[in-house]
C-alpha cells in the first residue's frame, strides 16, 4: 500500500499533499529544447546500427556505403575536391546562392508585406498575385528559369528569391496585423504621430512574426537550392550528389545527403539563436 | 481650472447583420478639474464606448466632449489612457515604456531620465527600470502603465478596468496607489470597474450605468475616496455606511441583470 501511495504521489495523482515540484511538463513550452540526452542516445544508436550493419555485411555497399567509406570521401573531397571544386567550395556555392536569393526576398518581401498590412489599396492590388504564387512550389519554375537564364548562378538565385519572397510578404503582413488595438490607442494617447507609431510600435511588434517567416523561408530556400542543383548546376552540394549518382558512387551521395541535413539543421539552430537574442519577448505578451 | 464636459453623447453601432445597437443614449455630465469619477454597470452597458469617445478613439454619433473651451475630437496627450492589460510595449524596458510619451514629444534624454526616475519612485519600482515588462507581475505591469501615463502629464486620466486582471490583495494595494496618485497629482480621473466595492472606494463621484440603451441610471457623490487618503482602507470598506451603499448598488445592478435576462428570454421565446 505505501508503495502504491508513494508512486501515485510521485506521478502527482494524490489530492492531499502539497506539490512543490512541477510534475508534468507536457505542453510546457519551456520543456521544449529539453530531452537533449535522448537526442544524443538516438544519434549514437543510429550510428551504431549503421556501423554494425556494414561491418557484418548486412548492408550492400552499392545501396548504402559503410561509414568508413563516407568518411574517406569526406577527407578526400575536402582536400582534393570533386568535379573541380573542394567540398567547402561546393557548400559555399549552395550557401551563397541562398544567402543572396533569401536576402533579396527579404528586401522586397518585408516592405511589400508591410505595405499590404498598412494600406487597403496596396493589399487589394497585391493580394491576388501573392495568393496565386504562394502555393506554387518554386521548383515548378525551373524550366522557365533555365530558359531565361541558363543553368548558371542567376537561375538558382532567382528560384531562391521566389521561394523566400512570398513567405516574407505573408510574414510581414501578418506581423503588422498582429498588433493589438490597445497598443495603438495607448501610443496615440501618449502623443505619438502616425510615423512614430509605425516606427516604434508596429515595426517592433511585427518582429517575432518576421523572424518566424525568416526561419521558415530559410528552410524552404535550402531545400530549393539543393533540389535546383540536382536538376541544373555546375557546382553546389546538390550538383555533387547528382553527378555522383550517375557514377553509382553512393558514398559521395550519402556524404552529400548528410551534409545537406547537417547544414539545414545548423541554419535552423542559428536562426533560433538569433531570434532569442533579437526578439526575447516572443510569445510572452 | 478647466472642466471636462460631455454633452448629449449618443452612440449607435450598426452591426453587419443590420441590427442597431444603442450603446449610449444622451449621456450628459461634467467633471471639475481633479474629480475622480468611477463608472459601474453591467457588461455591455457602454462603459468602454463612453471612455473611448472621451479619449478620442471613437467619434460619437451625436454629441460633443469638451475640455474647458475646446472641443475634444482626436485623441491626444492631454488625455492619458490606462488599459486593463496588454498595452505595454514588450520590446521596451520598463524605463523606456515610461519615457515613451516624452520621447515622442522630443524631450531631451536627460530630462526623460529625470522624469522616469521620479515616476519609478512614485510607483515603487525603483529597481525595475531596466527589466523587460514581461518579467514583471501583473500588478507591477499596471504600475508601469500608470507611470507611463503620468509621464506625459495629461489633464485627464482614463482607466478602463485598470485593476480588473489582478488578484484581490494586489488589487487593494493598487487602489491605495491610485488614490495616492490622485491626491498628489490633482488629475481628473475617470475609472471604469466591475467591482462595486472598488467603485465605492475610489469614486468621489460614481455613475451607475444601465444598458439598452446605455445611459447613466444613477449618480452618487461619495465620501469614501477622500477618507481613503488618510484612513485604513479595511476600516472604510467595513463601515456601516459603505456596506449600506454597496448593498443598494448591488441590488440595483442585479435588478438590471434580471431585466436583461428576462428580455432575452422573451426574445428567444
Ligand atoms: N465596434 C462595435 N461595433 C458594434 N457594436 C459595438 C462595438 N463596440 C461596442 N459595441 C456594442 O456596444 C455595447 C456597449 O459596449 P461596451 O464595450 O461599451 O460595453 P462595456 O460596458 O464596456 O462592457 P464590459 O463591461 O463587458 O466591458 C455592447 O452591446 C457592444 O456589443
Ligand atoms: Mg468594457
Amino acid at each position: 500500500m505505501t508503495l502504491i501511495k508513494s508512486f501515485t504521489d510521485y506521478i502527482g495523482f494524490t489530492k492531499s499533499g502539497i506539490q512543490t515540484q512541477k510534475i508534468s511538463t507536457f505542453g510546457d513550452t519551456e520543456a521544449i529544447g529539453k530531452g537533449r540526452l535522448w537526442s544524443i542516445v538516438s544519434v549514437l544508436s543510429l550510428a551504431l546500427v549503421w556501423h554494425m550493419g556494414s561491418k557484418l555485411g548486412l548492408i550492400n555497399p552499392i545501396f548504402w556505403p559503410a561509414p568508413s567509406a563516407v568518411w574517406q570521401q569526406f577527407i578526400s573531397i575536402s582536400q582534393e575536391g570533386y568535379r573541380g571544386f573542394t567540398l567547402w567550395e561546393h557548400i559555399w556555392a549552395s550557401l551563397s546562392r541562398i544567402l543572396i536569393g533569401f536576402g533579396f526576398g527579404c528586401l522586397l518581401g518585408i516592405p511589400l508585406g508591410f505595405a499590404m498590412g498598412l494600406s487597403e489599396k496596396i493589399r487589394g492590388w497585391f493580394d491576388p498575385i501573392v495568393e496565386f504564387f504562394r502555393p506554387i512550389p518554386p521548383l515548378a519554375f525551373i524550366p522557365l528559369v533555365i530558359i531565361w537564364s541558363g543553368i548558371g548562378e542567376r537561375s538558382k538565385i532567382l528560384l531562391i528569391f521566389f521561394a523566400a519572397l512570398w513567405i516574407m510578404v505573408i510574414a510581414a503582413r501578418a506581423g503588422v496585423s498582429s498588433i493589438k488595438l490597445n497598443k495603438i490607442h495607448a501610443a496615440h494617447s501618449l502623443g505619438a504621430s502616425k510615423k512614430q507609431i509605425l516606427q516604434h510600435v508596429i515595426l517592433p511588434n511585427s518582429l517575432p512574426e518576421i523572424f518566424t517567416g525568416m526561419r521558415v523561408a530559410m528552410g524552404v530556400c535550402w531545400g530549393t537550392v539543393v533540389a535546383a542543383e540536382l536538376v541544373a548546376a555546375n557546382s553546389g552540394v546538390g550538383y555533387m550528389i547528382m553527378v555522383a549518382s550517375k557514377f553509382l558512387a553512393t558514398d559521395i551521395v550519402v556524404l552529400g545527403v548528410i551534409i545537406v541535413g547537417l547544414i539545414g539543421y545548423s541554419i535552423d539552430i542559428l536562426m533560433r539563436k538569433i531570434e532569442a537574442k533579437l526578439v526575447p519577448w516572443k510569445g510572452k505578451s | 481650472m478647466s472642466e471636462l464636459k460631455a454633452s448629449n453623447i449618443s452612440m449607435v453601432f450598426d452591426e453587419p447583420n443590420g441590427n442597431r445597437v444603442e450603446a449610449l443614449q444622451n449621456v450628459n455630465f461634467s467633471l471639475k478639474q481633479g474629480e475622480l469619477l468611477a463608472i459601474l454597470g453591467p457588461s455591455g452597458c457602454g462603459k468602454s464606448t463612453l471612455l473611448n469617445i472621451i479619449a478620442g478613439f471613437l467619434a460619437p454619433t451625436a454629441g460633443r466632449v469638451s475640455n474647458g473651451d475646446h472641443t475634444l475630437i482626436h485623441s491626444g496627450p492631454d488625455r492619458g489612457m490606462v488599459f486593463q492589460q496588454g498595452a505595454l510595449f514588450e520590446w521596451m524596458t520598463v524605463s523606456e515604456n515610461i519615457g515613451f510619451g516624452p520621447k515622442m514629444a522630443g524631450t531631451p534624454a536627460q530630462e526623460i531620465d529625470a522624469i522616469v526616475n521620479d515616476l519609478l519612485d512614485t510607483v515603487g519600482l525603483q529597481d525595475f527600470g531596466d527589466k523587460a515588462v514581461y518579467e514583471l507581475s501583473g500588478g507591477m505591469q499596471q504600475r508601469v502603465a500608470l507611470a507611463r501615463c503620468l509621464a506625459n502629464n495629461p489633464d485627464i486620466i482614463l482607466m478602463d478596468e485598470p485593476l480588473g486582471a489582478l488578484d484581490a490583495l494586489t488589487r487593494e494595494k493598487m487602489q491605495s496607489l491610485v488614490l495616492k496618485l490622485w491626491k498628489e497629482t490633482g488629475k481628473t480621473i475617470i475609472l471604469i470597474t466591475h467591482s462595486v466595492e472598488e467603485a465605492l472606494f475610489l469614486g468621489e463621484r460614481l455613475f451607475v450605468m444601465a444598458p439598452r440603451p446605455g445611459r447613466i441610471k444613477k449618480q452618487y457623490n461619495l465620501p469614501f475616496a477622500e477618507a481613503g487618503l488618510t484612513q485604513n482602507p479595511r476600516d472604510i470598506k467595513t463601515s456601516p455606511e459603505f456596506i449600506a451603499t454597496r448593498e443598494e448598488i448591488l441590488s440595483m445592478i442585479w435588478g438590471m441583470e434580471e431585466e436583461i435576462m428576462g428580455n432575452s428570454q422573451a426574445v428567444g421565446a
